[in-house]
Parts: C-alpha cells; sequence; structure tokens
C-alpha cells in the first residue's frame, strides 16, 4: 500500500473529525482496477456481438472517451445479469399480472435477465426481416433508427419495446459510470468523462477552496484503497 | 411456536423511535425486547470506506433498502383502479436493519409548528369555514408547540442537528429562519457550508425579498459529543449520504447514538431477523397480548407476550401490522368510517435546472443538508393563501447533496439520449448545473388511504398493504404557485439555459421522489376521525402505541423527523412517568 493510500484510509475509516485534505488528492501511479477477467458468465455468443455493438454507438470513442466495449460496459452488462439483480433479486415477481397504468411501473413477469434475453432475441428478429442482417452488422444510422424506433414504441417486440429498451439503456449507463469493480468504466473512463473524483476524497476543505473553481483529482476507485 | 417470557414492551422496529424508546425506556429499568427483520449494522463493519461508496450497490440497487421480492405494497392512483404491486422500489425507498432509515437518511431537520399542529382551526379562522373543500379531511392535530419544544431540543442535541437559530426565545436573529417557530436555545452546532449553488440561490432569494437561511440537517459540521456521549466525527462533504451509511458517524443515527446505550441495558433485548406478523389480541380485542413473529434465520414462528406493544416501524409497514391485527377500525373512503388507513398524505415537489457556462459546482462536495432554504412561502404566518385558495406550503431550496454519476447527470432539455452528442452534453453539464426547487405539503383527500389488497400477499403469505393516491386539485394549485416562485429564482441567477420547473400532475410509482410518506393511523382528539391520541395510543386498544409520521394527520413540506424524533422522546417520557402505572389506561392531556 502507498503511503497516500495508507493516509487516505487512515483519515477516511478511523478519526474522520480530523481534517484531511486541503490540496487536490494525486493517485497512485497507476491505476489498481484490474480489467475483469475475460469470458461471459450470461451472455450468448449472438448476445455479445449485439451488446458490443449496442455500446460502440451509445458511447463511441472519441475525443472524450475510449469506446463503450474498450471501457468494458459488455463485461458490466453481462455481470450485472447473471448476477443477483439480473436473476430477480429485490424485485417482487408474484402473480397475478397485468399492464397497469405507467403510473403502477414494471409488470411483467420477468427478471432483468429475461427480459433481456427475450427483448434481444425479439430485436434481433426484427432486424434481420428488416434489413436481412443481425443489429452488429448494420451501419450506424440503420442502428441509431431502430434504437429510436424502440422508444417511439415504432417497432414492437415480444415484450414491451420501451421497457426492454429502458433496461439497456440503464445498463449502458452503469457500465459507464459504475465504479470499476464492476467490469465497465474502465480506467476510470465514465468518471474522467464528467470530472467525477471517484469514492474517497474529504471535501471538508475543498468545498471551500474550490469554491466557483474546478476541482481536479485522478479519480479513485473502490480497489485504489482495497 | 417459541413463546418468550412476558415483558413490559415489545418494540417492531429499530430505527430511530425504537432506538429512543429501547434507551429510555431500558434506563429506566422496564423490561424491552426489540424486534427488528433486518441485521445489525455497525459503522465499522457496514459503513467503512471504500465499501460504502459504491453508488451502484447502495444508490442504484438499494442495498440498505426493504427487499420488495419480500414484501411491498400495491398502488393505483384511484379508487376504481385495480392496485397493482410496486414490484421494485422507486417513489420511495422504507429502510430496513438497525438503525433504520436513520443509518441511510439525508439528516434534514424541521420543527413544525402550530401552523401545522392546529390547520384547520387556522385556515378556517382566516378564511371561512368554506375554505377546507368537503373531500380533504383537514384536522386538527390535538398538540402544541410549546408542549414539543422541549423533545425537539432533545432530538436534536441526539442527532446533532447543524444549523443556524432565526428565533432564540422570541428574538430573530439574522440569518436564521424568521419564520421558525421559537426555540429556548440553538442548534447544538453551527451551520454547514452551503456550497455555492446555496450561496447562489441565498443571493438571488435575498434580491427577490425572501429570507433565505441554512439548511438544518444532522450532519456534523464540527466533531461533536452527544449529551448521551456518542461521539460525531466531522461531516466530510464526500457526497454519500442519503442511501448510504455514514463511515465518519457525522451523520446522527440511532445505530451509533441511542441504540448501543439500550444495549448496556441488562433489561433490554434485541432480537435481529425477526419479522412480525401481526400483533396478538386477547379474546375482548380490547388489549394487545404481544408480538408474533418470524424467525428469518430458522423460519419458525415466535411469540412475544408483552403488557405493551410499541409499532416502531416505517410508517407504511405500523399501518400494515394495525391492519394485519386487526386494530381499530379501517378506513373505508366510500363511508368515511374507520380510522386505520386514513389521512395518507405523500409530498410533492418542483424543480428548475439552471445550465451555466461559467461556473464550477463541483457538485459531488455535498451533504445531506447541504444547502440554503426559504420558508417565506411555508410557516411564514403572513404568505397569505387566500388568492392562491390552496392549504399548504412550500419550502424553497438549493444545493448539492451529491454527484453521483450513475443518478447525477444533467443535461439540458433536448440533448440525444447516446452518442457523441449525448456524451460532450453530459462533460459539458455535468460541473456547471444547479437545481432550484421546492418541497411541498400535501393534504388528505377522503379517497386517499390504505387497506389490505384482495389479490396480492408477501413472502408470508399475508395480504400485501394497498395504497390508494394522487395528487388533486388542491396540491396542483400549490404546486403551479411553487414552480412560479422557483422560476422567478432562477430567473434572477440569469442561467444561459432554464429548464422551469413545471407541476407533477399525476404520482407515479416509478422515480425515486421522497420517502416522507404520512398519516394512515393519525392521531387526534376525535376518536371517531383519528386512530390514536397525541402520544400514538391507539384509542381502541389502549396498550399498543404508533410511533412515526403514519400519526401524522396531514404532510407540510418540511422533512418528518424532528417531528418523529421529538414525538418519540415525548411518548418515551409520558410511559415511564404515568403509563407504566397503570398500563393499557389511556394517557390524559
Amino acid at each position: 500500500m502507498s503511503a497516500r493510500r495508507g493516509f487516505l484510509k487512515a483519515g477516511l475509516a478511523g478519526a474522520a473529525a480530523a481534517a484531511v485534505g486541503g490540496a487536490p488528492a494525486t493517485a497512485p501511479a497507476a491505476d489498481a482496477a484490474v480489467p475483469a477477467p475475460a469470458g461471459w458468465q450470461f451472455l450468448r455468443p449472438s448476445e455479445v456481438a449485439f451488446v458490443e455493438a449496442l455500446a460502440d454507438h451509445m458511447v463511441p470513442a472519441d475525443a472524450l472517451s475510449p469506446s463503450g466495449t474498450a471501457i468494458g460496459i459488455p463485461v458490466y452488462i453481462d455481470r450485472a445479469l447473471a448476477g443477483g439483480w439480473g436473476q430477480g433479486e429485490g424485485l417482487y415477481l408474484q402473480g397475478p399480472f397485468q399492464a397497469g397504468s405507467p403510473n403502477q411501473g414494471y409488470q411483467l413477469p420477468l427478471t432483468p435477465a429475461q427480459l433481456f434475453r427475450a427483448g434481444t432475441e425479439a430485436v434481433q428478429a426484427h432486424c434481420l426481416q428488416a434489413h436481412g442482417a443481425p443489429f452488429e452488422t448494420l451501419q450506424p444510422p440503420a442502428r441509431e433508427a431502430l434504437l429510436l424506433g424502440l422508444i417511439a414504441g415504432r417497432i414492437e417486440l415480444a415484450v414491451p419495446a420501451a421497457t426492454y429498451f429502458g433496461q439497456l439503456h440503464q445498463l449502458v449507463t452503469e457500465g459507464l459510470f459504475a465504479d470499476p469493480i464492476y467490469g465497465g468504466n474502465r480506467d476510470k473512463a465514465g468518471w474522467k468523462l464528467v470530472g467525477f473524483p471517484g469514492v474517497v476524497q474529504t471535501h471538508r476543505k475543498h468545498i471551500v477552496e474550490f469554491r466557483n473553481r474546478p476541482f481536479e483529482a485522478r479519480p479513485l476507485s473502490m480497489a485504489d484503497l482495497a | 411456536m417459541k413463546t418468550h417470557a412476558e415483558v413490559d414492551f415489545v418494540l417492531v422496529g429499530l430505527g430511530w423511535t425504537g432506538g429512543i424508546l429501547a434507551k429510555e425506556l431500558s434506563e429506566a429499568g422496564l423490561k424491552v425486547v426489540a424486534l427488528e427483520r433486518g441485521g445489525l449494522r455497525s459503522t465499522a463493519e457496514d459503513f467503512a470506506v471504500p465499501r460504502i461508496r459504491d453508488e451502484l450497490r447502495y444508490g442504484i440497487r438499494h442495498g440498505l433498502m426493504q427487499d420488495a421480492a419480500r414484501d411491498t405494497i400495491t398502488v393505483r392512483n384511484r379508487p376504481d383502479e385495480t392496485a397493482l404491486p410496486m414490484r421494485r422500489l422507486g417513489s420511495f425507498l422504507p429502510g430496513e436493519g438497525v438503525g433504520g432509515a436513520g443509518a441511510h437518511w439525508n439528516g434534514i431537520t424541521w420543527r413544525w409548528g402550530d401552523g401545522e399542529f392546529r390547520i384547520r382551526s387556522l385556515y378556517e379562522e382566516r378564511h371561512g369555514k368554506g375554505f377546507v373543500p368537503d373531500d380533504m379531511p383537514l384536522q386538527d392535530w390535538g398538540i402544541r408547540y410549546d408542549e414539543l419544544e422541549p423533545w425537539y431540543d432533545r432530538f436534536e442535541r441526539t442527532a446533532g442537528v447543524s444549523g443556524q437559530a432565526g428565533n432564540l426565545q422570541g428574538r430573530l436573529r439574522p440569518g436564521g429562519n424568521p419564520f421558525e417557530a421559537p426555540r429556548r436555545r440553538d442548534y447544538p452546532l453551527p451551520p454547514l457550508q452551503t456550497g455555492l449553488a446555496g450561496d447562489l440561490f441565498r443571493q438571488a432569494a435575498t434580491s427577490l425579498g425572501l429570507n433565505p437561511f441554512p439548511r438544518p440537517s444532522a450532519n456534523a459540521s464540527q466533531a461533536y459529543t452527544n449529551p448521551d456521549g456518542a461521539h460525531f466525527g466531522e461531516c466530510q462533504y464526500c457526497g454519500f449520504c442519503e442511501r448510504f451509511g455514514c463511515e465518519a458517524n457525522a451523520k446522527g443515527s440511532p445505530h451509533f447514538t441511542v441504540i448501543p446505550l439500550a444495549l448496556r441495558q441488562p433489561s433490554f433485548e434485541l432480537r435481529t431477523h425477526a419479522w412480525v406478523t401481526r400483533v396478538d389480541m386477547d379474546s375482548s380485542g380490547k388489549l394487545a397480548r404481544g408480538a408474533h413473529y418470524v424467525d428469518l434465520h430458522t423460519g419458525q414462528a415466535h411469540f412475544q407476550p408483552a403488557r405493551s406493544v410499541v409499532l416502531c416501524a416505517y410508517a407504511i409497514n405500523n399501518v400494515h401490522l394495525l391492519l394485519l391485527s386487526k386494530i381499530g377500525e379501517p378506513y373505508d373512503p366510500r363511508s368515511g368510517r374507520g380510522q386505520i388507513g386514513r389521512n395518507y398524505a405523500y409530498q410533492g415537489g418542483v424543480g428548475a435546472q439552471l445550465f451555466f457556462e461559467d461556473r464550477a459546482f463541483n457538485p459531488f462536495m455535498g451533504t445531506g443538508g447541504n444547502g440554503v432554504v426559504a420558508d417565506d412561502f411555508n410557516a411564514n404566518a403572513a404568505f397569505d393563501r387566500g388568492p392562491l385558495n390552496a392549504i399548504g406550503g412550500a419550502v424553497l431550496s438549493a444545493g448539492h447533496s451529491n454527484g453521483r454519476p450513475i443518478g447525477y447527470r444533467p443535461v439540458p432539455p433536448g440533448t440525444p439520449a447516446w452518442g457523441s452528442a449525448w456524451k460532450a452534453a453530459t462533460a459539458q453539464a455535468y460541473q456547471r448545473t444547479m437545481g432550484v426547487g421546492a418541497s411541498l405539503s400535501v393534504m388528505p383527500h377522503r379517497h386517499h388511504g390504505y387497506d389490505l389488497d384482495p389479490t396480492y400477499r408477501n413472502a408470508f403469505g399475508l395480504p400485501l398493504l394497498r395504497l390508494t393516491f394522487d395528487y388533486q386539485p388542491n396540491d396542483h394549485r400549490l404546486a403551479a404557485f411553487a414552480a412560479e416562485r422557483v422560476n422567478e429564482v432562477a430567473r434572477a441567477l440569469a442561467p444561459a439555459r432554464l429548464a422551469p420547473a413545471a407541476v407533477r400532475r399525476s404520482w407515479s410509482v416509478v422515480p425515486y421522489q421522497t420517502t416522507h410518506n404520512t398519516g394512515g393511523s393519525p392521531m387526534g382528539t376525535d376518536p371517531g376521525q383519528s386512530a390514536t391520541n397525541t402520544w400514538g395510543q391507539v384509542w381502541q386498544v389502549p396498550n399498543v402505541f404508533v410511533t412515526g409520521a403514519s400519526l401524522f394527520p396531514h404532510n407540510a413540506a418540511y422533512n418528518p423527523t424532528g417531528l418523529v424524533g421529538a414525538l418519540a422522546y415525548r411518548l418515551a417520557d409520558a410511559l415511564i412517568a404515568r403509563y407504566v402505572k397503570g398500563p393499557g389506561r389511556l394517557l390524559n392531556a
């Protein structure tokens, strides 16, 4: 453990009454986050291709960040769907089921993983019917039209398209901005995009010293302090 | 079924109110058992950095909250709709575990005053008998501020509230809230830093003739030791407050204040993972005999006999238990008869987003109570509601509580939802955006309330609680007025772009709004129109007490916890000084 990290740990975990900080944190020399091991827990090969294409379409490589796939968003999505949340943790799934009003929220008998699988199969079937090719082989304008069609309800799937797409969109943004420990946000690319300094700053003095002045620090993740 | 030895009090739930009662009653030598459905929580084990600073686990997936797969509620906007389950948490987030929501609240702490407790009388005196709509069961509470003042003070000191007094013993103090009810002494801690958004709000509000002041909150602005000897660290403005536990013990929470003191007492016992399924009634139906619960680690049924039962769970769950236990008469919205389930109210809110080019807000430097507020359209008695034709109030505010980027990513209206243009707009706006908002009271309505759902059941086979609620014309008028005031403040700050505040017409269970659910077992002075007296003692079953916000006959624009804490201390005092001399007898004013 570096001296800096030890200092931060002591300052945060122990007597938080101590006045810690004063200058922007300087991070350890190398980012501690280790890329998630290769391989897929949940996604099938065609789903990997779909999710990679989707991640790169929604988070394209440009001056602000690497591509969604380079950031690890597909890995994040795979782990999220394979894990407790994807398998329905915290989700009441007792029937009877009926659609209800939008104000009544999610009413499908599906876990997030089941919704992903059913929706993705339907999207790919739509692509094959409409374009003769799966989503990942479409050009960006065709991909864009498809996604907008899902939101607007112009494209009908076997499951409610807007509900399916809403979950997919949420997963992509989580893969961009959740702590790198979950496999996405690699090299803290999402946090660097917006300037979020990560999880371990003590800002008691900063809130005065950096009043109306951007606080810029290399972001620290959970792994940096582990 | 395992039956335990009888105790004086069984407490259902161990958050703020259960913790206060556990400490006070056990220190008075009374035998107390607390049944808590969740597990133990400690700062060192559960809130240690870096693990607690996980937005996905705690902020998005609600890691410290009730498991909706096991128990939830059904919801509908109107009585003629079919209620459907809230299948995942959204609009509000009930806590679970030792410390309850006290471990992961923001900390905002208010003193509700006589303007709330005498609401029906005051409106009728000022605006005439016809001002209160027939379908609004508005009522006086039967309690007065003067009686509560010492208990507010006690709670503020226990929880380590930082703030700026505005009215000390009747003398107005600059920089505080000139509309607050008079306080005998100052807050225990000076106000928090307000941040740039709060400072800008203060300037704009002042220029419009309002009276802004720092938001009072149980986030310790300095290291602090409370009167019970609990040590608080100093708030570090880490931006992981609400939905998270505080690793510094800088946020007032029962898990490191009152609860450890109760656990020191030999007459107190805590049982965790104990899910109470009903209060047991004697054959007369007029007295309770104890509480039935399931040990979640074994699945076995237990019975805890007790001379008195105190419901200290979350507001919704207290009402659920009353109905499951057949205590009192269920409310019937058609006839207006019955007490249990009536006077439900949610809260309202409106907000504007202000996009600047040349500001740097550092939104991640924040805390639960960060910011500046104005009470001119709420506790201010001179604010004339006549022209508005509405009952209630609005508290205006601004301040960044956090900049956690899964949840906090403001972009101007019209921004695409993905792609390079989205990334650029997100990067641009993150540092340069602030909000101005208003929290709004909600009045009860005859059609709103709780009952037991006819269809859906929880993991124990018991009917779910059914909630019927929507915003009504009175709420819409108030919200429209508040949106205008919010937008005036916003325009005074001349942002490059403004997404103005707009009225939310209808209540949805999906997006998070507020966990301030009130009513369902309202206090009062008329046993026909209220579930309990002002101590929370159930009229029909006087050895059952209810604590918390389900006692509120209406909901104010203020956050509820200051009043919840004060009422719990007042109840503890009455139980020890008077009630235990004749358990089961009604406490009289």
